[in-house]
């Protein structure tokens, strides 16, 4: 039977069926972090159970860490034991922890494929929902809740019920200034939040082919927020070259010889999906979301559309905003450049190449995180702290940081904010904050001029 | 992990769509290391003004709704996989949850937890807004068994679809991690079995 790109992994990772219900579906790499495993290790502690591989579990802290003096004693109580109770998990079970301060610390979506810890073919979970950020490698990667956690921990495999097959096609050439970001805001704004439910993703198209793996990281990280368990992209050349020479990928012949099975896995020709869409890249804009779901989005130059639910209403009357109106020339005070979604370099040379030579507007609090370790230590090398820190940016410690607002970096109330994050969510960047999504391209235009503006005109 | 049979109660209806997880509960309550108290932080920022006073207007603020079903609008439970949410929904006192539609990782985290997801169609779900506004005493029966939600008073039903696996689970309190490790031996032979290509990709 022709099958696709995401049943080739599945099924060979496939331990047992159950007759009428799941699949044990076994894990290769389990990544965790402090928010999302304390009640997971407690649980084996009740039942006296031990961790079955811990050597393919990896853990780092992200969620709840300061951005600013990383070297000291984190100060919130409840962050620092939330850290505290991971670092003694790992030490007790022997799972390697790249904890605060680690040169290998980050966001656990951007530390683990910058360590070629996430590889082609592989099936990965973590207690997070951008889990789907590693499919960008050819993987099957998919967010759990922590009971799910707990059983990883003890079995190394999930009871999970295979998805259905989705794919969606971008092809033709992008326009100028329209980021991987705006892809698949565009792609979210067309199809809905939950569009993806029950489903796995498979992007497919030049567009995706000819993107770096950086963007496609941005573009699977958000498969979730349109339902879907995850996203992959067929590994290819780009792909190879991601992998080769990091720390934990296979060297020289090792290498070579698992490249030869990286190379089959692709979708069979005639190889048939649940549901398939097709876009073209000469109709995608910049985008900016107006609304309090990751759906609502429109291109920068847009009008809110006039039709809409109760819900709607609802998320207008959060945001401010009127149906009908264009946001173009609303002043904007907070800008974030960062979250799993898109702080790798790529995006700050993104940035940093608009804001050259430029300064943010004097109403704008420009704030620029890092999604990892090497990361911030590749903004230095690279000279990228300089223009940020010329420009009047804040440039501060890798983390999750106002993605979630879990520690102080928190929008103020009433607040708009174009963010690169992934959540537009009602109070998600800090309680009342208002998120317009947007690219990292996007935020540092609207940092220079401290509206949001048609910046593509400016672009040679 | 309580057993779920049926159940028979009034219901709270919450008549808003996309309910996502950061609303069930804020991700500043989510430094807690153990299970509990997850409750009173339920729709936190929806029950509560910026002064932490009750917001009257808020269906779980109002008298007349009581019960441990909760009936809410479309896509309920999208956004973080925060199993917190589960958790909460349950702490606070629903054993039910019931919408047109749960986010994937939501009702997995709910099935685990002992707090039944029951989907039902858009026309239904309207019917039950209707019935539970028109009359906060009306009950609605669960019957996990028979698979089916009903207003017994109305003589109103629909039949509803649960993972035969996962009903057996609620049915009699098993859970996932019982299972797993009852099939280590199973799960060691894989290990050595498989490929040497998915060997590779193994070790750290
Ligand atoms: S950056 Fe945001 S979305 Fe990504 S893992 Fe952290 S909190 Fe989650």
């Amino acid at each position: 039977m022709k099958k696709t790109l995401f049943d080739k992994i599945w099924d060979s990772h496939v331990v047992e069926s159950i007759p009428d219900g799941p699949d044990i579906l076994y894990i290769d790499k389990h990544l965790i972090h402090e928010v999302t495993s304390p009640q997971a290790f407690n649980e084996l502690k009740e039942r006296d159970i031990s961790v079955f591989r811990s050597g393919q579990i990896v853990a780092t802290a992200d969620h709840n860490t300061p951005t600013e003096n990383q070297h000291l004693p984190v100060k919130d109580l409840l962050s620092r034991k939330q850290l505290k109770e991971l670092t003694q998990n790992c030490e007790d079970n022997n799972i390697t922890l790249y904890g605060l301060g680690h040169p290998y610390n980050g966001i656990v979506h951007v530390m683990a494929p910058e360590l070629g810890i996430t590889q082609p073919g592989m099936t990965m979970v973590c207690g997070d929902s951008h889990t789907s950020t590693h499919g960008a490698f050819g993987t099957i990667a998919f967010g759990i809740g922590t009971s799910q956690v707990s059983q990883v921990f003890a079995s190394q495999c999930l009871l999970v019920e295979k998805p259905k097959k989705l794919r969606v096609n971008v092809d033709g050439k992008l326009k100028k200034g329209v980021l991987p970001k705006d892809v698949i805001l565009y792609i979210i704004s067309k199809l809905g939040t939950n569009s993806g439910t029950g489903y796995f993703c498979e992007y497919a198209g030049n567009v995706f082919e000819e993107m770096s793996m950086e963007g496609r990281m941005t573009v699977c990280n958000m498969s979730i927020e349109m339902g879907a368990r995850g996203g992959l992209i067929a590994p290819d050349e780009t792909t190879f070259e991601y992998v080769k020479d990091k720390e934990f990928a296979p060297k020289a012949e090792d290498f070579e010889a698992i490249k030869a099975y990286w190379e089959t896995l692709k979708t069979d020709e005639d190889a048939e999906f649940d549901q398939e869409y097709t876009f073209e890249a000469e109709d995608i804009e910049p985008m900016i979301t107006y609304g309090t779901n990751p759906g609502m989005g429109i291109k920068i130059t847009g009008a809110i559309p006039m039709e809409g639910g109760k819900s709607d209403a609802k998320a207008l009357a959060y945001m401010g905003f009127k149906p009908g109106e264009s946001l173009l020339d609303k002043t904007i005070n907070w800008i974030f450049i960062g979250s799993c979604t898109n702080s790798r370099i790529e995006d700050f040379r993104e940035a940093a190449a608009y804001i050259k030579g430029k300064q943010k507007a004097e109403n704008v609090n420009a704030l620029i995180v890092p999604g990892s370790r090497q990361v911030a230590a590749q903004i230095e090398a690279e000279g990228l702290r300089e223009v940020f820190e010329n420009a009047g940016f804040t440039l501060r410690q890798p983390g999750c940081s106002a993605c979630l607002a879990m520690n102080d970096d928190k929008i103020p109330a009433g607040e708009y904010c174009v963010s690169t994050s992934n959540r537009n969510f009602e109070g998600r960047q800090g309680q009342g904050s208002r998120t317009i999504l947007a690219s990292p391209l996007t935020a540092a235009a609207t940092a220079v001029s401290g509206k949001l503006t048609d910046f593509t005109k400016n672009l040679n | 992990m309580e057993k779920f049979i049926t159940l028979t109660d009034t219901a709270v209806p919450l008549e808003i769509e996309n309910v996502d997880t950061d609303q069930i509960i804020p991700a500043r309550f989510l430094k807690a290391t153990d299970k509990s108290g997850f409750g009173e932080n339920l729709f936190r920022d929806w029950r509560f003004d910026s002064n932490d006073e009750p917001n009257p207007e808020f269906a779980l603020n109002k008298s007349e709704y009581k019960g441990a079903i909760l009936v809410a609008g479309d896509n309920f439970g999208c956004g973080s996989s925060r199993e917190h949410a589960a958790w909460a929904i349950k702490a606070y006192g629903f054993k039910v949850v019931v919408s047109s539609y749960f986010a994937d990782i939501f009702k997995g985290n709910a099935l685990n937890n002992g707090l039944l997801p029951v989907q039902v169609s858009p026309k239904f779900l309207e019917l039950l807004f209707i019935e539970i506004t028109k009359d906060p005493s009306v009950e609605i029966k669960v019957d996990l068994e028979a698979q089916e939600i009903s207003i017994p008073k109305k003589d109103i039903s629909e039949s509803f679809d649960i993972d035969p696996y996962k009903k057996t689970c609620m049915i009699n309190g098993f859970d996932d991690i019982d299972f797993l490790v009852s099939k280590l031996d199973a799960i060691k032979e894989f290990e050595t079995k498989r490929s040497q290509k998915l060997q590779a990709t193994k070790p750290l």
